[in-house]
């Protein structure tokens, strides 16, 4: 077990609607911890010296909520591909480095404080559409109906998403494409979310519109950086399925 | 109509506007590379004289290059207008940006865009607008039928250095532009599937490689031989 010494470059901004800085802290973290805990570590120390501590959002802590965000030496969720900042482990930085923290950046995920930006943008895009109206039932009945293996499989895929938004923050046109996409795949490849693909594609892509996300411009860093490895296949989906629902929908 | 107006006032309904522009535009390349080869011709000019005069006064090649002109405008002015709106998303710039998983040309499109369209207004301005405005060339008669000599045009044009220089960086920003835009124009109409994008995106790197070097060949080749 070593220990590391860092220089932590991280962004601090009190609310809102400040202007927000950078400042640099000395942090000795354990290379077994997560990069988390190297904060949690940092923050400790920030409070014994009675200053403010680092706001940052986590969750569950093992790579499957998607509140982690924040982008490290320029990559959202960090160096590591296919990982979630709380999954990233500080045995992955060199002895000495100076590691860059920033939060992840769009016009329609807003800083709240530090590290923190509100991404209730992602909660109205699913409340516009991204569901099956009906109760579909317990497990037992989703079993009852065939599904083709690729197909359910491709759903799945799609159904990793776990919306932390590191696809908005990589893009340099702040799009969500990669994010609603997933979620209009996951649900439009199966019987039961088939059902209502086209009102469901036009109120999530209207809502995304709305919220202030750029177009894509299908420049492939959203896949680059996404935990889950979603695709960009997801987006042709749901470029096919927006066009259906104009050109052929009721 | 109202949901046609929807449908382009929406992000996807205008990059499939991109898209359906971008791939008329990659068609129109091909087709005036085949004319325009005929400028390497040893013929004094007779073969690509009769050609423009051709496109020039055939009623079906004046229609559609009015199309030409609007979709070429279309996917200038609406792709500067979307660069110009994402870039306002984007909000506040990274301290550290680290990319290297993505092409240069797929984040610069408008930039490159920009240079092709200063190209465009510096081509048309010699050739296109000379022929058809003005009275400013020659004439020249081939078997009794007269005609503008647009090749002497082109050939004076290409004896110049700084033209044939710009040529070649309209070319190459051409050529980059293509290399993203080839392969995305299918991925926004949604055509994205493993037995056909491999085959895309290699033509799409060939195409981007042949056509502009192709096009490179007409300047260098009056620069150098056809003095």
């Amino acid at each position: 077990m070593s220990d590391l010494h860092l220089n932590i470059k991280v962004w601090r901004q009190n609310q809102k609607n400040d202007s927000g800085h950078f400042e640099t802290y000395k942090v000795t973290a354990n290379e077994h911890m997560s990069f988390l805990e190297m904060l949690d570590v940092l923050n400790e120390q920030l409070v014994r010296e009675k200053k403010d501590p680092v706001a940052f959002e986590h969750d569950c802590r093992e790579g499957i909520c998607g509140t982690c965000s924040m982008v490290i030496n320029g990559q959202p969720h960090g160096p590591l591909a296919a990982t979630t900042t709380c999954q990233l482990h500080m045995r992955f930085f060199k002895e000495g480095e100076t590691i860059v923290v920033e939060p992840f950046r769009a016009s329609a995920f807003p800083v709240l404080k530090d590290l923190v930006v509100d991404r209730s943008s992602f909660d109205r895009i699913i409340q516009s559409g991204g569901f099956i109206s009906v109760n579909t039932g317990q497990a037992p009945d989703g079993n009852a109906i065939p599904i083709e293996k690729d197909k359910a499989g491709k759903s799945f895929e799609a159904a990793a998403c776990i919306g932390c938004g590191a696809c908005v923050a990589a893009c340099p046109n702040g799009s969500a494409m990669l994010f609603t996409s997933a979620k209009v795949t996951h649900l439009g490849l199966l019987p039961q979310g088939k059902v209502e693909e086209e009102k469901r594609v036009q109120a999530m892509v209207a809502q995304m519109d709305k919220e202030g996300f750029g177009m894509c411009s299908n420049i492939g860093a959203c896949e680059a950086e996404c935990p889950k490895e979603i695709k960009l296949e997801n987006i042709a989906y749901l470029n096919r399925a927006y066009l259906k629902s104009v050109f052929s929908g009721e | 109509m109202q949901w046609l107006v929807q449908f382009f006032s929406s992000g996807i309904g205008k990059k499939v506007l991109m898209s359906l522009t971008g791939l008329f535009l990659i068609l129109f390349l091909i087709v005036h590379l085949i004319g325009n080869l005929q400028l390497l011709k040893d013929d004094g000019g007779q073969a690509f004289n009769l050609y423009a005069d051709f496109m020039v006064h055939n009623p079906l090649i004046k229609t559609i290059s009015y199309g030409l002109y609007f979709f070429i405008l279309l996917h200038a002015v609406l792709g500067l207008l979307i660069a110009a709106y994402n870039r306002k998303l984007k909000g506040q710039k990274y301290a550290v940006s680290n990319s290297q998983k993505t092409t240069w040309a797929s984040k610069n499109m408008a930039l490159l865009g920009i240079l092709i369209l200063a190209f465009i207004f510096l081509h048309m301005g010699d050739f296109w607008f000379k022929m058809k405005f003005t009275d400013q060339l020659n004439l020249q008669t081939y078997d009794g039928v007269t005609v503008k000599d647009l090749y002497a045009r082109v050939s004076i044009a290409y004896q110049e250095l700084w033209i044939v220089v710009a040529y070649l960086v309209g070319l190459f920003a051409l050529g980059f532009h293509l290399w993203h835009g080839f392969q995305s124009a299918f991925q926004t109409l949604g055509l994205n599937h493993k037995k056909y994008t491999p085959t895309i995106k290699g033509l799409g790197k060939i195409y981007s490689l042949v056509i502009p070097l192709a096009y490179a060949i007409i300047p260098i080749y009056h620069y150098f031989f056809m003095k």
